[in-house]
């Protein structure tokens, strides 16, 4: 069967650690090649998916395919309409790619983790975490993505100067006391913005990945660990359900509000 | 102080720093949560037919409350498994 552990301990060290590659010196440059693996797997197959079924789609009766990519767009679409006023068209498609992307991303916590490892084992590979966005690159990633196009609409919209000239007058006023003031109201604006976006994303399905690693050890532990440890197991692995699909959503809509804030006039 | 005593001291500690971490933090989740399902529900009473998008809102704003909870919670959980302060006993 699978490994046996020395210790609690170890068995969850040994769920946690990536499959690394080093690409240069030191422990800065090190890619977390499973988390890259899954990631674009799962971007190709999500969004190949919306590809495919839009390619032959038809303004007749819908096929139910359609009708499910259908129901997706126009979720996303009400959510862009009612929240972003500016004139780009391209938040809707990121809204939408961030959210496919991030469901199915998060939905990788759904595979029992010992039986992946089994199976994982007969590939040849000894550690690989099947969940990209437990991985802080992977959030930060794409925290800092919405971030960067965030200050690319802003200045897009107020111009240059316009933008410059708003980090130092916004929130207060434009009196030369305040400039300092408002800029560091801006910069803390700016730090936290992209930090929570991805850290709450993060903290949620590690957090989750970690309780069914313990609820899982906790089985390991007799019959009346077993039992018990399979019906809080269930009941945590329904929760992750609602967790998942609310993570991602979340996600998607602070991407469209810090969209849409990046291009407000004050 | 020989290595076993100032293993049990960070140790020990380091429980304690875990636990406060996911006590206050749940505490402070919790109340959030409740002040605002309780103006939900005030709202819902208040006007019923504006509920669906009343309760859109209420599950977009719980994921927002409970982000700082679940941070605390990875950190604690982080803390608990690949204690960073163990590093300073020496081999």
């Amino acid at each position: 069967m699978a490994a046996s552990y020395d210790s609690p301990s170890e068995y969850i060290a040994h769920h946690l650690t990536f499959l690394q590659k080093p690409v240069g010196e030191g422990s800065f440059w090190v890619i977390n090649v499973d988390t890259f693996v899954m990631s674009l797997i799962l971007g190709f197959i999500g969004l190949g998916f919306l590809w495919l079924v839009t390619r032959r789609a038809t303004s007749g009766v819908p096929s139910k395919t359609q009708a499910f990519v259908e129901l997706a767009v126009g979720f996303v679409n009400d959510q862009v309409k009612s929240i972003y006023h500016g004139q780009s068209l391209w938040v809707a498609p990121i809204a939408l790619t961030v959210f496919i992307w991030v469901v199915l991303m998060n939905a990788m916590d759904f595979l029992p983790v010992d039986i992946m490892a089994m199976i994982y084992g007969w590939l040849g590979i000894h550690n690989w975490r099947s969940v990209p966005t437990a991985d802080i690159n992977t959030t930060f990633a794409l925290a800092l993505s919405v971030f960067a196009l965030m200050i690319i609409y802003g200045i897009k919209s107020k111009g240059i100067g316009g933008w410059t000239k708003e980090l130092f007058v916004a929130p207060f006023g434009n009196h030369p006391l305040l400039w300092p003031l408002n800029f560091l109201f801006q910069l803390v604006e700016f730090i936290s913005k992209p930090l929570s976006h991805s850290l709450r994303l993060y903290g949620n399905i590690y957090a989750g990945e970690i309780i069914f690693l313990l609820l899982g050890m906790w089985a390991a532990s007799g019959l009346v660990g077993t039992v018990f440890s399979g019906v809080l197991n269930l009941g945590w692995a329904i929760f992750h359900i609602l967790i998942v699909l609310l993570q991602a959503y979340i996600f998607m809509m602070l991407t469209i509000v810090y969209l849409a804030m990046g291009e407000e006039h004050h | 102080m020989d290595k076993v005593q100032m293993l049990a001291m960070i140790q020990a500690y380091t429980g304690i720093g875990i636990g406060l971490m996911i006590g206050l933090g749940a505490l402070g989740a919790c109340v959030g949560v409740g002040i605002m399902c309780s103006r939900f529900l005030e709202g819902a009473a208040r006007q019923p037919e504006l509920m669906p998008q009343l309760q859109a809102k209420v599950f977009l704003l719980l994921g927002l409350i409970d982000a700082s909870f679940i941070i605390g919670v990875g950190l604690a959980m982080f803390f608990a498994f690949a204690n960073p302060l163990l590093s300073v006993i020496p081999k």
